[in-house]
Protein backbone atom coordinates (compact mmCIF):
# COMPACT_ATOMS: atom_id res chain seq x y z
CA UNK A 1 0.00 0.00 0.00
CA UNK A 2 1.95 2.70 -1.25
CA UNK A 3 -0.46 5.52 -0.37
CA UNK A 4 -0.10 9.53 2.12
CA UNK A 5 -1.06 8.48 4.95
CA UNK A 6 -3.51 11.14 6.61
CA UNK A 7 -1.95 13.76 9.25
CA UNK A 8 -0.66 16.99 8.63
CA UNK A 9 -1.34 19.71 5.77
CA UNK A 10 1.61 21.77 4.44
CA UNK A 11 0.65 24.43 2.46
CA UNK A 12 1.68 27.99 0.97
CA UNK A 13 -0.90 29.78 3.41
CA UNK A 14 -1.72 33.71 1.57
CA UNK A 15 -1.31 36.67 4.69
CA UNK A 16 -4.83 37.67 5.23
CA UNK A 17 -3.61 40.21 8.03
CA UNK A 18 -0.43 41.38 9.88
CA UNK A 19 -1.38 43.69 13.10
CA UNK A 20 0.62 44.64 16.34
CA UNK A 21 -1.09 43.88 19.29
CA UNK A 22 1.89 45.26 22.00
CA UNK A 23 4.72 43.62 21.72
CA UNK A 24 3.42 40.75 19.31
CA UNK A 25 2.09 40.36 15.62
CA UNK A 26 -1.14 38.64 15.36
CA UNK A 27 -1.13 37.02 12.08
CA UNK A 28 -4.27 35.51 10.43
CA UNK A 29 -3.73 33.26 7.13
CA UNK A 30 -5.74 31.53 4.44
CA UNK A 31 -5.24 27.67 5.57
CA UNK A 32 -7.45 25.83 3.44
CA UNK A 33 -7.24 22.20 4.99
CA UNK A 34 -6.00 23.01 8.81
CA UNK A 35 -8.28 25.66 9.83
CA UNK A 36 -11.10 23.33 9.51
CA UNK A 37 -9.57 20.08 11.42
CA UNK A 38 -7.35 21.90 14.14
CA UNK A 39 -8.50 21.96 17.72
CA UNK A 40 -7.48 24.08 20.22
CA UNK A 41 -4.06 23.41 21.46
CA UNK A 42 -2.47 22.25 18.34
CA UNK A 43 -0.08 24.20 16.74
CA UNK A 44 1.45 25.10 13.32
CA UNK A 45 5.65 24.80 11.94
CA UNK A 46 6.22 28.14 9.65
CA UNK A 47 9.21 27.90 7.70
CA UNK A 48 11.42 31.09 7.66
CA UNK A 49 12.74 32.84 4.61
CA UNK A 50 12.88 31.68 0.57
CA UNK A 51 13.96 28.33 -0.72
CA UNK A 52 17.52 29.69 -0.07
CA UNK A 53 17.18 30.55 3.29
CA UNK A 54 20.27 30.27 6.08
CA UNK A 55 17.32 29.50 8.76
CA UNK A 56 16.47 25.95 7.82
CA UNK A 57 14.28 24.85 11.16
CA UNK A 58 10.54 25.48 11.24
CA UNK A 59 9.41 27.64 14.39
CA UNK A 60 6.12 26.78 15.78
CA UNK A 61 3.27 28.34 17.15
CA UNK A 62 0.19 27.60 18.90
CA UNK A 63 -2.97 28.33 16.76
CA UNK A 64 -4.98 31.56 18.45
CA UNK A 65 -8.12 31.00 16.36
CA UNK A 66 -9.22 28.74 13.78
CA UNK A 67 -12.13 29.82 11.74
CA UNK A 68 -13.46 26.78 8.83
CA UNK A 69 -15.80 28.79 7.31
CA UNK A 70 -15.19 32.81 6.35
CA UNK A 71 -14.64 35.49 3.23
CA UNK A 72 -11.33 34.12 2.92
CA UNK A 73 -12.59 29.83 3.34
CA UNK A 74 -10.66 28.63 6.40
CA UNK A 75 -8.20 31.04 8.13
CA UNK A 76 -5.93 30.37 11.12
CA UNK A 77 -4.89 33.19 13.43
CA UNK A 78 -1.21 33.30 15.39
CA UNK A 79 0.46 35.01 17.67
CA UNK A 80 4.09 35.75 16.85
CA UNK A 81 6.69 37.02 19.64
CA UNK A 82 9.06 37.91 17.52
CA UNK A 83 12.57 37.51 19.95
CA UNK A 84 15.36 35.77 17.75
CA UNK A 85 15.85 35.89 13.64
CA UNK A 86 13.18 33.79 12.62
CA UNK A 87 10.70 34.89 14.41
CA UNK A 88 11.33 38.19 13.51
CA UNK A 89 11.34 37.59 9.96
CA UNK A 90 7.89 36.02 10.29
CA UNK A 91 6.81 38.74 12.27
CA UNK A 92 7.96 41.11 9.84
CA UNK A 93 5.80 40.09 6.58
CA UNK A 94 3.19 41.99 4.99
CA UNK A 95 -0.56 40.98 3.64
CA UNK A 96 -0.75 39.24 0.58
CA UNK A 97 3.02 37.09 1.23
CA UNK A 98 3.00 33.40 1.71
CA UNK A 99 4.01 31.49 4.33
CA UNK A 100 5.15 27.79 4.45
CA UNK A 101 3.04 26.24 7.29
CA UNK A 102 2.64 22.78 7.98
CA UNK A 103 -0.42 22.17 10.38
CA UNK A 104 -2.31 21.04 12.42
CA UNK A 105 0.29 19.38 15.09
CA UNK A 106 0.67 17.89 17.98
CA UNK A 107 -2.69 16.78 20.39
CA UNK A 108 -5.13 18.72 21.94
CA UNK A 109 -6.30 19.74 24.94
CA UNK A 110 -8.74 17.24 26.88
CA UNK A 111 -12.59 18.48 27.08
CA UNK A 112 -14.04 16.87 29.81
CA UNK A 113 -17.62 15.78 28.69
CA UNK A 114 -19.85 16.91 31.65
CA UNK A 115 -19.54 20.91 32.74
CA UNK A 116 -16.57 21.58 35.01
CA UNK A 117 -15.03 24.90 36.71
CA UNK A 118 -11.67 25.10 34.50
CA UNK A 119 -8.88 27.67 35.42
CA UNK A 120 -7.35 28.92 32.28
CA UNK A 121 -3.20 29.82 33.06
CA UNK A 122 -1.53 31.80 30.27
CA UNK A 123 1.84 33.19 30.19
CA UNK A 124 2.92 35.83 28.08
CA UNK A 125 1.67 34.94 24.37
CA UNK A 126 0.63 31.53 25.75
CA UNK A 127 -2.60 32.61 26.45
CA UNK A 128 -3.62 32.97 22.97
CA UNK A 129 -4.78 29.02 22.33
CA UNK A 130 -6.58 29.17 25.92
CA UNK A 131 -9.54 31.47 24.21
CA UNK A 132 -10.54 29.28 21.71
CA UNK A 133 -10.75 26.24 24.72
CA UNK A 134 -12.70 28.84 26.64
CA UNK A 135 -14.97 28.96 24.19
CA UNK A 136 -15.38 25.27 23.67
CA UNK A 137 -15.53 24.47 27.20
CA UNK A 138 -18.43 26.99 27.59
CA UNK A 139 -20.18 25.30 25.17
CA UNK A 140 -20.26 22.58 27.53
CA UNK A 141 -21.69 25.01 30.00
CA UNK A 142 -18.41 24.83 31.69
CA UNK A 143 -17.19 27.39 34.32
CA UNK A 144 -14.38 29.39 32.93
CA UNK A 145 -11.64 31.45 34.71
CA UNK A 146 -8.77 32.26 33.50
CA UNK A 147 -5.69 34.14 34.40
CA UNK A 148 -2.90 36.07 32.12
CA UNK A 149 0.43 36.89 33.52
CA UNK A 150 3.72 38.86 31.36
CA UNK A 151 6.62 40.52 32.65
CA UNK A 152 4.99 43.73 31.35
CA UNK A 153 1.66 45.00 30.17
CA UNK A 154 2.92 45.06 26.65
CA UNK A 155 3.05 41.45 26.92
CA UNK A 156 -0.07 40.67 28.23
CA UNK A 157 -2.01 39.24 25.24
CA UNK A 158 -5.83 39.09 26.37
CA UNK A 159 -7.75 41.34 23.81
CA UNK A 160 -11.62 42.64 24.22
CA UNK A 161 -13.14 39.80 21.82
CA UNK A 162 -11.25 36.92 23.67
CA UNK A 163 -12.77 38.83 27.54
CA UNK A 164 -15.92 37.73 26.08
CA UNK A 165 -15.33 33.60 26.42
CA UNK A 166 -14.38 33.83 29.71
CA UNK A 167 -16.42 34.42 32.65
CA UNK A 168 -13.62 35.88 34.87
CA UNK A 169 -10.23 37.57 34.08
CA UNK A 170 -7.34 38.14 36.34
CA UNK A 171 -3.97 40.19 35.10
CA UNK A 172 -0.36 40.02 36.78
CA UNK A 173 2.12 42.01 35.60
CA UNK A 174 6.01 41.28 37.08
CA UNK A 175 6.93 45.32 36.63
CA UNK A 176 3.29 45.72 37.54
CA UNK A 177 2.81 48.02 34.50
CA UNK A 178 -1.08 45.82 34.14
CA UNK A 179 -3.06 43.80 36.94
CA UNK A 180 -1.41 43.01 40.28
CA UNK A 181 2.09 43.12 40.43
CA UNK A 182 4.01 39.62 40.57
CA UNK A 183 3.69 36.32 38.66
CA UNK A 184 0.52 35.05 37.50
CA UNK A 185 1.08 31.82 39.80
CA UNK A 186 0.91 34.12 42.95
CA UNK A 187 -2.73 35.20 42.08
CA UNK A 188 -3.81 31.63 43.27
CA UNK A 189 -1.44 30.58 45.94
CA UNK A 190 -2.98 27.48 47.40
CA UNK A 191 -6.04 28.53 46.16
CA UNK A 192 -7.35 26.31 44.15
CA UNK A 193 -10.82 26.48 45.61
CA UNK A 194 -13.67 25.41 43.72
CA UNK A 195 -11.49 24.65 40.29
CA UNK A 196 -11.95 21.14 38.93
CA UNK A 197 -9.12 21.51 36.12
CA UNK A 198 -6.61 23.47 34.87
CA UNK A 199 -5.47 24.36 31.46
CA UNK A 200 -2.12 26.11 31.20
CA UNK A 201 0.49 27.39 28.53
CA UNK A 202 3.35 29.31 28.96
CA UNK A 203 7.07 29.16 30.40
CA UNK A 204 8.32 25.81 31.78
CA UNK A 205 8.59 27.64 35.66
CA UNK A 206 5.40 28.46 35.28
CA UNK A 207 3.83 24.95 34.22
CA UNK A 208 5.92 23.78 36.84
CA UNK A 209 4.89 25.81 39.53
CA UNK A 210 1.25 25.31 38.49
CA UNK A 211 1.92 21.56 38.40
CA UNK A 212 2.85 21.42 42.05
CA UNK A 213 -0.43 23.34 43.64
CA UNK A 214 -2.58 21.31 41.35
CA UNK A 215 -1.00 18.35 42.40
CA UNK A 216 -1.58 19.50 46.33
CA UNK A 217 -5.07 20.60 45.43
CA UNK A 218 -6.07 17.03 43.52
CA UNK A 219 -6.57 18.91 40.64
CA UNK A 220 -5.40 18.32 36.68
CA UNK A 221 -2.87 20.29 35.07
CA UNK A 222 -3.61 20.56 31.17
CA UNK A 223 -0.26 22.26 29.76
CA UNK A 224 1.14 22.75 26.82
CA UNK A 225 5.28 23.43 26.56
CA UNK A 226 7.25 25.06 24.93
CA UNK A 227 10.56 22.78 23.99
CA UNK A 228 12.66 24.01 21.24
CA UNK A 229 11.87 22.19 18.21
CA UNK A 230 13.68 21.45 14.78
CA UNK A 231 10.93 19.96 12.73
CA UNK A 232 7.95 20.45 14.66
CA UNK A 233 6.51 16.81 12.84
CA UNK A 234 8.50 14.24 14.87
CA UNK A 235 11.50 13.37 12.88
CA UNK A 236 14.43 15.09 14.61
CA UNK A 237 13.98 13.71 18.29
CA UNK A 238 14.97 17.54 19.73
CA UNK A 239 11.98 18.42 21.29
CA UNK A 240 11.70 15.51 23.88
CA UNK A 241 11.34 15.93 28.03
CA UNK A 242 10.88 13.82 30.61
CA UNK A 243 7.82 12.04 31.13
CA UNK A 244 6.21 9.37 32.86
CA UNK A 245 3.65 6.96 31.34
CA UNK A 246 0.61 5.43 32.58
CA UNK A 247 2.87 2.37 33.33
CA UNK A 248 5.13 4.67 35.81
CA UNK A 249 8.19 4.41 33.23
CA UNK A 250 9.75 7.80 32.71
CA UNK A 251 10.28 8.29 28.95
CA UNK A 252 12.24 10.97 26.67
CA UNK A 253 8.44 11.96 24.88
CA UNK A 254 8.90 14.18 21.49
CA UNK A 255 6.69 17.17 22.15
CA UNK A 256 5.58 18.04 18.74
CA UNK A 257 4.05 14.54 18.63
CA UNK A 258 3.21 13.23 22.47
CA UNK A 259 2.52 17.03 22.88
CA UNK A 260 2.60 19.64 23.13
CA UNK A 261 0.12 19.37 25.52
CA UNK A 262 1.10 16.58 28.42
CA UNK A 263 -0.14 15.86 32.32
CA UNK A 264 1.56 18.41 34.55
CA UNK A 265 1.90 15.57 37.57
CA UNK A 266 3.16 13.06 35.13
CA UNK A 267 6.34 15.83 33.48
CA UNK A 268 9.16 15.21 35.38
CA UNK A 269 9.81 19.32 35.89
CA UNK A 270 13.31 18.60 37.82
CA UNK A 271 14.69 16.31 35.15
CA UNK A 272 14.09 18.36 32.09
CA UNK A 273 17.66 19.03 30.61
CA UNK A 274 18.78 15.99 32.01
CA UNK A 275 17.84 12.08 31.29
CA UNK A 276 16.40 11.56 35.07
CA UNK A 277 17.46 8.04 37.27
CA UNK A 278 15.61 4.92 35.74
CA UNK A 279 14.93 6.91 32.21
CA UNK A 280 13.56 3.86 29.92
CA UNK A 281 16.88 3.42 28.28
CA UNK A 282 18.54 5.54 30.07
CA UNK A 283 22.59 4.88 29.86
CA UNK A 284 23.42 2.28 32.19
CA UNK B 1 4.03 10.62 -12.91
CA UNK B 2 6.86 11.51 -15.32
CA UNK B 3 6.31 10.98 -19.00
CA UNK B 4 10.34 11.18 -19.40
CA UNK B 5 12.27 7.84 -21.06
CA UNK B 6 15.18 8.47 -17.87
CA UNK B 7 16.30 5.15 -16.66
CA UNK B 8 16.46 6.93 -13.02
CA UNK B 9 17.35 3.46 -11.24
CA UNK B 10 20.18 2.43 -9.48
CA UNK B 11 21.76 -0.22 -7.42
CA UNK B 12 23.57 -0.62 -4.42
CA UNK B 13 25.88 -3.32 -4.77
CA UNK B 14 22.96 -6.15 -5.42
CA UNK B 15 20.25 -4.24 -4.41
CA UNK B 16 17.93 -2.44 -7.50
CA UNK B 17 16.23 0.98 -6.37
CA UNK B 18 13.42 2.67 -8.89
CA UNK B 19 15.30 6.30 -8.08
CA UNK B 20 18.57 7.03 -5.93
CA UNK B 21 16.71 9.44 -3.42
CA UNK B 22 16.50 8.09 0.18
CA UNK B 23 16.07 9.65 3.70
CA UNK B 24 19.14 9.59 5.25
CA UNK B 25 19.20 7.89 8.81
CA UNK B 26 18.13 10.11 12.12
CA UNK B 27 16.46 12.55 9.50
CA UNK B 28 13.25 10.91 8.81
CA UNK B 29 13.10 8.56 12.12
CA UNK B 30 11.46 5.36 11.16
CA UNK B 31 9.10 6.48 8.54
CA UNK B 32 5.89 6.81 10.11
CA UNK B 33 5.54 10.81 10.61
CA UNK B 34 6.98 11.52 6.64
CA UNK B 35 4.71 9.69 5.17
CA UNK B 36 2.23 12.20 5.57
CA UNK B 37 3.59 14.44 3.20
CA UNK B 38 4.41 11.64 0.26
CA UNK B 39 3.92 8.10 -0.69
CA UNK B 40 7.42 6.33 0.84
CA UNK B 41 7.69 4.31 -1.67
CA UNK B 42 7.66 6.98 -4.56
CA UNK B 43 11.65 7.18 -3.13
CA UNK B 44 14.39 5.22 -4.03
CA UNK B 45 14.12 3.71 0.30
CA UNK B 46 13.76 4.94 3.85
CA UNK B 47 16.70 4.75 5.81
CA UNK B 48 15.60 4.16 9.05
CA UNK B 49 16.91 6.20 11.83
CA UNK B 50 20.28 4.21 13.40
CA UNK B 51 18.95 1.54 15.57
CA UNK B 52 21.17 0.48 18.42
CA UNK B 53 20.32 -3.10 20.59
CA UNK B 54 19.14 -1.81 23.81
CA UNK B 55 16.36 1.01 23.93
CA UNK B 56 18.22 3.97 24.51
CA UNK B 57 16.62 7.58 25.99
CA UNK B 58 19.36 9.83 23.88
CA UNK B 59 20.94 12.64 25.47
CA UNK B 60 19.90 15.37 27.91
CA UNK B 61 18.22 18.73 25.72
CA UNK B 62 19.15 21.23 24.61
CA UNK B 63 20.19 18.49 21.69
CA UNK B 64 20.21 21.27 19.27
CA UNK B 65 21.04 24.62 17.45
CA UNK B 66 20.32 26.28 14.50
CA UNK B 67 23.40 27.39 12.44
CA UNK B 68 24.23 29.24 9.56
CA UNK B 69 22.74 27.29 6.72
CA UNK B 70 22.84 24.60 8.90
CA UNK B 71 22.35 22.88 12.54
CA UNK B 72 23.77 21.45 15.21
CA UNK B 73 22.60 17.91 16.54
CA UNK B 74 23.23 15.67 19.90
CA UNK B 75 20.34 13.24 20.18
CA UNK B 76 22.68 10.42 21.00
CA UNK B 77 20.73 7.93 18.96
CA UNK B 78 17.49 7.61 21.38
CA UNK B 79 15.45 4.89 19.72
CA UNK B 80 13.58 1.86 20.73
CA UNK B 81 16.37 -0.63 20.21
CA UNK B 82 16.38 -3.62 17.65
CA UNK B 83 13.59 -5.63 18.96
CA UNK B 84 10.89 -3.71 18.80
CA UNK B 85 12.19 -1.90 15.66
CA UNK B 86 11.73 -5.50 13.92
CA UNK B 87 9.05 -5.76 15.37
CA UNK B 88 7.12 -3.04 14.88
CA UNK B 89 8.86 -0.37 12.79
CA UNK B 90 10.04 -2.25 9.99
CA UNK B 91 6.69 -4.20 9.03
CA UNK B 92 4.87 -0.54 9.14
CA UNK B 93 7.56 0.47 6.69
CA UNK B 94 6.91 -3.20 4.62
CA UNK B 95 3.40 -2.57 5.05
CA UNK B 96 3.16 0.67 3.52
CA UNK B 97 5.51 -0.23 0.07
CA UNK B 98 8.74 1.36 1.17
CA UNK B 99 11.95 -0.33 0.44
CA UNK B 100 13.90 0.21 3.39
CA UNK B 101 17.64 0.75 4.41
CA UNK B 102 18.11 -0.35 8.29
CA UNK B 103 20.39 1.80 9.77
CA UNK B 104 22.35 -0.18 12.71
CA UNK B 105 24.73 1.78 15.11
CA UNK B 106 27.06 0.09 18.48
CA UNK B 107 28.96 0.90 20.71
CA UNK B 108 31.48 -2.69 20.08
CA UNK B 109 32.42 -4.62 17.34
CA UNK B 110 30.03 -7.33 18.97
CA UNK B 111 27.07 -5.33 19.20
CA UNK B 112 27.25 -4.37 15.39
CA UNK B 113 27.61 -8.27 14.65
CA UNK B 114 24.78 -8.89 17.35
CA UNK B 115 22.74 -6.38 15.30
CA UNK B 116 23.58 -7.03 11.87
CA UNK B 117 22.47 -10.92 12.61
CA UNK B 118 19.13 -9.74 13.70
CA UNK B 119 18.49 -7.24 10.61
CA UNK B 120 19.71 -10.51 8.17
CA UNK B 121 16.70 -12.47 8.99
CA UNK B 122 14.63 -10.13 8.84
CA UNK B 123 12.09 -9.81 5.81
CA UNK B 124 11.78 -5.97 3.57
CA UNK B 125 15.02 -4.90 4.62
CA UNK B 126 17.13 -4.27 1.08
CA UNK B 127 20.51 -3.09 3.01
CA UNK B 128 22.31 -2.67 5.94
CA UNK B 129 23.75 0.93 6.85
CA UNK B 130 26.52 0.18 9.23
CA UNK B 131 27.15 3.48 11.06
CA UNK B 132 30.31 3.46 12.26
CA UNK B 133 30.28 7.16 12.11
CA UNK B 134 28.22 8.81 14.85
CA UNK B 135 29.62 11.81 16.63
CA UNK B 136 27.31 11.87 19.55
CA UNK B 137 28.87 8.90 21.60
CA UNK B 138 30.41 8.88 24.83
CA UNK B 139 33.80 8.42 23.83
CA UNK B 140 35.54 10.15 20.70
CA UNK B 141 37.69 6.72 20.77
CA UNK B 142 34.52 5.03 19.81
CA UNK B 143 33.76 6.49 16.48
CA UNK B 144 35.17 3.71 15.09
CA UNK B 145 35.11 5.70 11.06
CA UNK B 146 37.90 7.65 12.30
CA UNK B 147 40.46 4.49 12.85
CA UNK B 148 41.22 2.42 9.96
CA UNK B 149 41.69 -0.72 12.06
CA UNK B 150 38.34 -0.63 14.16
CA UNK B 151 36.59 0.16 10.79
CA UNK B 152 37.91 -2.64 9.40
CA UNK B 153 36.90 -4.18 12.64
CA UNK B 154 33.66 -3.50 12.99
CA UNK B 155 32.65 -4.17 8.87
CA UNK B 156 34.89 -7.66 9.21
CA UNK B 157 32.15 -8.81 11.61
CA UNK B 158 29.03 -7.75 9.98
CA UNK B 159 30.04 -8.75 6.93
CA UNK B 160 30.60 -12.17 8.91
CA UNK B 161 27.10 -12.02 9.89
CA UNK B 162 24.99 -10.77 7.10
CA UNK B 163 27.36 -12.70 4.35
CA UNK B 164 25.96 -12.20 1.00
CA UNK B 165 22.50 -11.92 2.22
CA UNK B 166 22.22 -8.00 2.53
CA UNK B 167 24.48 -5.32 0.90
CA UNK B 168 26.55 -3.32 3.68
CA UNK B 169 26.92 0.50 3.30
CA UNK B 170 29.64 1.54 5.63
CA UNK B 171 28.69 5.74 7.04
CA UNK B 172 31.46 7.05 7.00
CA UNK B 173 32.65 10.68 9.19
CA UNK B 174 34.55 13.50 7.18
CA UNK B 175 36.40 14.34 10.49
CA UNK B 176 39.29 12.18 9.25
CA UNK B 177 42.49 13.27 7.63
CA UNK B 178 42.28 11.05 4.83
CA UNK B 179 39.03 9.43 4.16
CA UNK B 180 40.21 7.47 1.15
CA UNK B 181 42.14 5.32 3.10
CA UNK B 182 39.16 4.66 5.59
CA UNK B 183 37.22 4.05 2.58
CA UNK B 184 39.48 1.78 1.42
CA UNK B 185 39.99 -0.26 4.65
CA UNK B 186 35.97 -0.71 4.64
CA UNK B 187 35.69 -2.03 1.17
CA UNK B 188 38.48 -4.47 1.23
CA UNK B 189 36.74 -5.40 4.79
CA UNK B 190 33.21 -6.45 2.90
CA UNK B 191 31.34 -3.56 2.90
CA UNK B 192 29.73 -3.19 -0.66
CA UNK B 193 29.06 0.62 -0.64
CA UNK B 194 29.58 3.47 1.65
CA UNK B 195 27.36 6.30 2.84
CA UNK B 196 28.93 10.20 3.17
CA UNK B 197 29.00 12.28 4.87
CA UNK B 198 28.00 12.24 8.41
CA UNK B 199 27.88 15.18 10.53
CA UNK B 200 31.24 17.07 11.14
CA UNK B 201 32.01 17.35 15.00
CA UNK B 202 31.47 21.25 15.91
CA UNK B 203 30.02 23.51 18.89
CA UNK B 204 27.74 26.43 19.75
CA UNK B 205 28.05 28.66 22.63
CA UNK B 206 25.18 30.76 24.06
CA UNK B 207 26.27 33.85 24.15
CA UNK B 208 23.79 34.53 26.76
CA UNK B 209 24.29 31.92 29.48
CA UNK B 210 28.51 31.84 28.32
CA UNK B 211 28.59 28.15 27.87
CA UNK B 212 28.01 25.78 25.90
CA UNK B 213 24.61 25.27 23.79
CA UNK B 214 24.08 22.00 23.82
CA UNK B 215 23.94 19.63 27.07
CA UNK B 216 26.26 17.00 25.52
CA UNK B 217 28.62 20.64 24.67
CA UNK B 218 29.48 19.27 20.58
CA UNK B 219 27.15 18.08 18.08
CA UNK B 220 26.69 17.26 14.72
CA UNK B 221 26.64 19.87 11.85
CA UNK B 222 24.25 19.62 8.90
CA UNK B 223 23.07 21.22 6.27
CA UNK B 224 24.27 23.08 3.16
CA UNK B 225 26.95 24.31 5.65
CA UNK B 226 28.55 21.25 5.10
CA UNK B 227 28.07 20.75 1.24
CA UNK B 228 31.10 21.49 -0.02
CA UNK B 229 32.89 19.13 2.34
CA UNK B 230 30.62 16.02 0.76
CA UNK B 231 31.25 17.17 -2.33
CA UNK B 232 35.10 17.05 -1.92
CA UNK B 233 34.94 13.56 0.29
CA UNK B 234 32.60 11.89 -2.59
CA UNK B 235 35.12 13.12 -5.24
CA UNK B 236 38.03 11.59 -3.50
CA UNK B 237 36.68 8.68 -2.77
CA UNK B 238 35.33 7.82 -6.15
CA UNK B 239 38.52 9.20 -7.93
CA UNK B 240 39.95 6.05 -5.70
CA UNK B 241 37.99 3.46 -6.22
CA UNK B 242 34.95 4.34 -9.37
CA UNK B 243 33.15 1.09 -9.17
CA UNK B 244 32.56 1.35 -5.05
CA UNK B 245 28.81 2.63 -4.74
CA UNK B 246 28.20 5.70 -2.90
CA UNK B 247 25.10 7.22 -1.19
CA UNK B 248 26.25 10.69 -1.56
CA UNK B 249 24.53 13.09 1.65
CA UNK B 250 25.57 16.31 3.01
CA UNK B 251 23.13 19.55 2.60
CA UNK B 252 21.30 18.40 -0.10
CA UNK B 253 18.02 20.90 -0.33
CA UNK B 254 17.37 20.78 -4.11
CA UNK B 255 17.73 18.81 -7.27
CA UNK B 256 20.46 20.70 -8.63
CA UNK B 257 22.52 20.21 -4.92
CA UNK B 258 21.49 16.36 -5.36
CA UNK B 259 22.89 16.99 -8.93
CA UNK B 260 26.37 18.25 -8.21
CA UNK B 261 26.87 15.27 -5.57
CA UNK B 262 25.91 12.72 -8.23
CA UNK B 263 28.53 14.00 -10.86
CA UNK B 264 31.15 13.70 -7.75
CA UNK B 265 30.48 10.04 -7.79
CA UNK B 266 26.92 9.43 -5.66
CA UNK B 267 24.97 6.74 -7.06
CA UNK B 268 22.30 7.99 -4.65
CA UNK B 269 21.55 11.05 -2.71
CA UNK B 270 20.06 10.72 0.91
CA UNK B 271 17.95 13.63 1.92
CA UNK B 272 18.61 14.86 5.58
CA UNK B 273 18.44 18.02 7.55
CA UNK B 274 16.24 19.56 3.88
CA UNK B 275 13.20 17.11 5.56
CA UNK B 276 13.52 19.17 8.81
CA UNK B 277 12.88 22.56 6.55
CA UNK B 278 10.32 20.34 4.12
CA UNK B 279 9.37 17.08 4.60
CA UNK B 280 8.17 17.16 1.36
CA UNK B 281 12.05 17.53 0.18
CA UNK B 282 12.78 14.40 -0.87
CA UNK B 283 9.66 14.10 -3.20
CA UNK B 284 10.34 17.44 -5.12
CA UNK B 285 14.29 16.67 -5.17
CA UNK B 286 13.57 13.58 -6.99
CA UNK B 287 11.65 15.33 -9.64
CA UNK B 288 14.09 18.32 -9.75
CA UNK B 289 16.87 15.73 -10.02
CA UNK B 290 15.04 14.04 -12.95
CA UNK B 291 13.84 17.13 -14.44
CA UNK B 292 17.85 18.41 -14.55
CA UNK B 293 18.73 15.19 -15.69
CA UNK B 294 16.82 15.20 -18.69
CA UNK B 295 17.62 18.70 -19.55
CA UNK B 296 21.25 18.00 -19.53
CA UNK B 297 21.01 14.91 -22.07
CA UNK B 298 21.11 11.90 -19.89
CA UNK B 299 18.80 9.04 -20.28
CA UNK B 300 20.63 7.04 -17.58
CA UNK B 301 20.86 7.72 -14.51
CA UNK B 302 24.02 5.91 -14.07
CA UNK B 303 25.62 7.76 -16.65
CA UNK B 304 25.61 11.12 -14.49
CA UNK B 305 27.20 9.39 -11.89
CA UNK B 306 30.51 10.54 -11.56
CA UNK B 307 30.46 12.58 -14.90
CA UNK B 308 32.63 15.59 -13.15
CA UNK B 309 35.42 12.93 -13.30
CA UNK B 310 35.64 12.67 -17.15
CA UNK B 311 38.75 13.69 -19.05
CA UNK B 312 39.25 17.10 -20.70
CA UNK B 313 38.25 17.26 -24.33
Amino acid sequence: MNEKTSGPVQAECEIISNRKVGAYHHLTLAAPGIAEVARPGNFVAISVGDSRTSMLLRRSFAIYQATSRGPFGGTIEIIVAPHGDGSTWIAQRVAHERLNVIGPLGNAFKIPKDPVRALLVGGGYGSAPLFPLAELLRQKNSRVEMAVGASSAERVFAPVEGKRSVHSLVIATEDGTLGSKGRVTDLFDNALTNIDIVYACGPMGMLKALSVIGTAAGVTVQCAVEESMACGIGLCMTCVLPVRDKEGVIKMLRSCVEGPIFDGAAVQWDGIGTIPPGTYGAPK
Amino acid sequence: MSTSSLDFTTQLGTALFPNPILTASGCAANGKELSAFFPLGDIGAVVTKSVMNHPRSGRATPRMAETPSGMLNAIGLQGPGIDNFLREDLPWLVEHGARTIVSIAGESVEEFAALSRKVRNAPGVSALEVNISCPNVENRGLVFACDRTSAREVIEAVKRSVGNSLPIIAKLSPDVTDIVSIAEEVISAGADGLAMINTLLGMVINTETMRPHLANKTGGLSGPAIRPVAVRAIFQVHQAMPKVPIVGMGGVLTGNDAFELVLAGASAISIGTATFHDPSAPIRIKQELEELLNSRGFTRFSDAVGYAHRSQS
